[in-house]
């Protein structure tokens, strides 16, 4: 019996998300008495046994017609296909984008249960927690189905190292073309050189920034940190910054090790989409902006004024 | 065309519990068309009035969500399906789902890219598997063409364009339209507008919501004098450790 683990990549590299994917699925294994699978799809040639670092005892390659592009009609039939041979009762697969639109679809075929945004380990009641009201809250979730399937969130789960050697390997599915019908016709990455729901620190501004034109302290600061840059709803909805930079509720939720948010007041709806930072830098000139009463460090000042400074700071520790 | 929607409590709502932390505390909280969903009805309507289409809203819920439903029918949906449960978890309400819509045909299934009470995200990927049909998640874009889908999905750093044949399960993400709001002449029609109430089918294993907690309060703000800013490098640096 294995823990099956859907370790994504991208071109190739592996995500981080799927190291930390697999060390959990290595820890829940332990209890249990389990192996870890790490399920690898495509034919790009990734350092496979990388995934032993992370605690994978064996890695399958899965390759074959339909299997080079990304689809979760194929995706998923493949996965599944390995869940039965390698008879697997637990699925980890990522809480990304192409992890939720595979995952479903594993559950499905399997007849499993699944819960999705997994912040933590199963405890001995094999309850969970996951995250619930946009990261206003955090819900207690058990599975009773016999096989389960779960979406870990990115950032939430430490990588450990545990140097196995992994044994690898390689196999053959093809799926038939009549049983995938998206197809994809392109990718547009966006400018920002790190993708921001992958991102460990994120450097954000708010309309205390005045103008897009402003927004290049932002991006040096960013840039110096080697952080992704993000904005709140004003900001994105007045279209100083790209719609795909809009952090919070009804944007995009993030989880960085660090958050620094400039001009930012702290709206409830801002605050769902990030309070699951580790380490909250709030900047703003109000003193009264709610934000600070969920941050770590606060700084009451003009962004113009306090920009600067950290720019130079962070420039003399890094050539230090 | 089916739209499934989830009624949630408004975005600005203060989440608490109650009864020892296993329920969610509905007292004083204003409950409102998941907005995500909101959109996907709204986007649907679009298409719907290009093609010569019709549009039904499908909720799983108790009497309670039947406002909410009216709004969706007072916004434009033709007709509107109440499948008379509480909405146990991802898995259970797609399965209901799921049963009305493998008798009806609809060309296009849409959901919300998830609903911002239990954040699932799950339903759309359930519905295309159980249905047999593909599946698009989390779109920006979309526009249907005769009987091809081209959509704009989210993916880490970026979107990935999309070709997708009818009929199809889709999720909506910001961006994909402006909501709309409801006239008084749509609010009057919806009083009379078909609300089809069914019940369940049987469904035996779902995830069990045992308890809440709210997230840790963070344990005081440290503050950095304006003038000093730079220490506040220092502070992750050598204090938290992070950059």
């Amino acid at each position: 019996m294995s823990i099956l683990v859907f370790a994504e990549h991208d071109n190739g590299i592996f995500k981080k998300s799927s190291f930390e994917a697999i060390t959990y699925a290595q820890d829940l294994a332990a209890q249990k008495n389990l192996t870890v699978t790490a399920v690898v799809i495509g034919s790009v040639n990734p350092n496979l046994s990388e995934l032993g670092n992370y605690g994978a005892n064996k890695i399958v390659n899965v390759k074959g017609n339909n299997l080079n592009t990304f689809s979760a009609e194929a995706f998923s039939a493949a996965f599944a296909k390995v869940a039965e041979t390698e008879n697997a009762s637990i699925v980890i697969i990522s809480n990304t984008y192409s992890g939720k639109s595979v995952a479903p679809r594993v559950a499905v075929k399997l007849k499993a249960g699944i819960i999705s945004g997994v912040v933590s380990l199963p405890d001995n009641n094999l309850v969970v927690k996951k995250t619930a009201f946009s990261n206003k809250a955090i819900a207690f979730v058990k599975l009773t189905s016999d096989k389960q399937v779960f979406c870990l969130v990115p950032n939430s789960y430490e990588v450990k190292s545990f140097n196995l050697n992994p044994s690898i390997e390689e196999i053959s599915i093809n799926i038939e073309d009549s049983a995938v019908h998206t197809k994809s016709i392109g990718i547009n990455k966006t400018s920002s050189k790190i993708a921001l729901t992958e991102a460990e620190i994120v450097v954000s501004g708010g309309r205390g920034m005045k103008g897009p034109e402003n927004w290049g302290m932002i991006e040096e600061l960013a840039d110096i940190l080697g952080a992704a840059t993000a904005c709140s709803k004003p900001v994105s909805d007045m279209e100083w910054r790209p719609h795909s930079e809009h952090v919070g509720q009804t944007g995009i939720t993030i989880k960085p090790n660090l958050y620094i948010a400039i001009g930012i007041s702290g709206a409830i709806q801002h605050l769902a989409g990030v309070s699951s930072s580790k380490v909250i830098c709030v900047i703003n000139k109000d003193s009264e902006a709610p934000f600070f009463k969920a941050a770590d460090y606060g700084i009451v000042g003009d962004a113009f004024e306090i920009l600067p400074q950290l720019i130079e700071r962070a420039k003399q520790l890094k050539h230090s | 065309m089916l739209v499934c929607l989830s009624v949630v409590p408004d975005t600005t709502s203060k989440i608490t519990f109650k009864d020892n932390n296993s329920k969610f505390n509905t007292e004083g909280v204003q409950f409102i068309i998941n907005p995500y969903d909101e959109l996907a009805l709204t986007k649907s309507l679009e298409i719907a009035e290009k093609n010569n289409g019709t549009v039904t809203v499908i909720n799983v819920g108790l009497i309670d969500t039947e406002p909410s439903i009216r709004k969706a029918l007072a916004i434009g949906a033709y007709d509107a399906i109440r499948i008379n449960s509480e909405p146990k978890d991802a898995l259970y309400v797609a399965t209901q789902i799921a049963a009305i819509a493998s008798k009806n045909n609809y060309d296009l299934i849409f959901t919300g890219r998830e609903s911002i009470d239990y954040n699932g995200g799950l339903v759309c990927g359930l519905l295309g598997e159980i249905l047999n049909i593909p599946s698009l998640n989390v779109l920006a874009k979309l526009e249907v063409e005769g009987r091809i889908v081209k959509a704009s999905r989210d993916i880490d750093g970026g979107r990935e364009d999309m070709e997708c044949p009818l009929p199809c399960v889709m999720s909506a993400q910001k961006d994909i339209c402006e909501p709309r709001i409801p006239n008084m002449r749509g609010i009057m029609a919806a009083r009379t507008k078909p609300l089809l109430v069914v019940e369940p089918v049987a469904e035996n294993d779902y995830a069990e919501y045992v308890s809440f907690e709210l997230p840790l309060a963070k344990s005081g703000v440290k503050m950095i004098a304006a003038d000093n800013a730079g220490e506040l490098i220092d502070l992750l640096r050598n204090e938290k450790k992070i950059i």
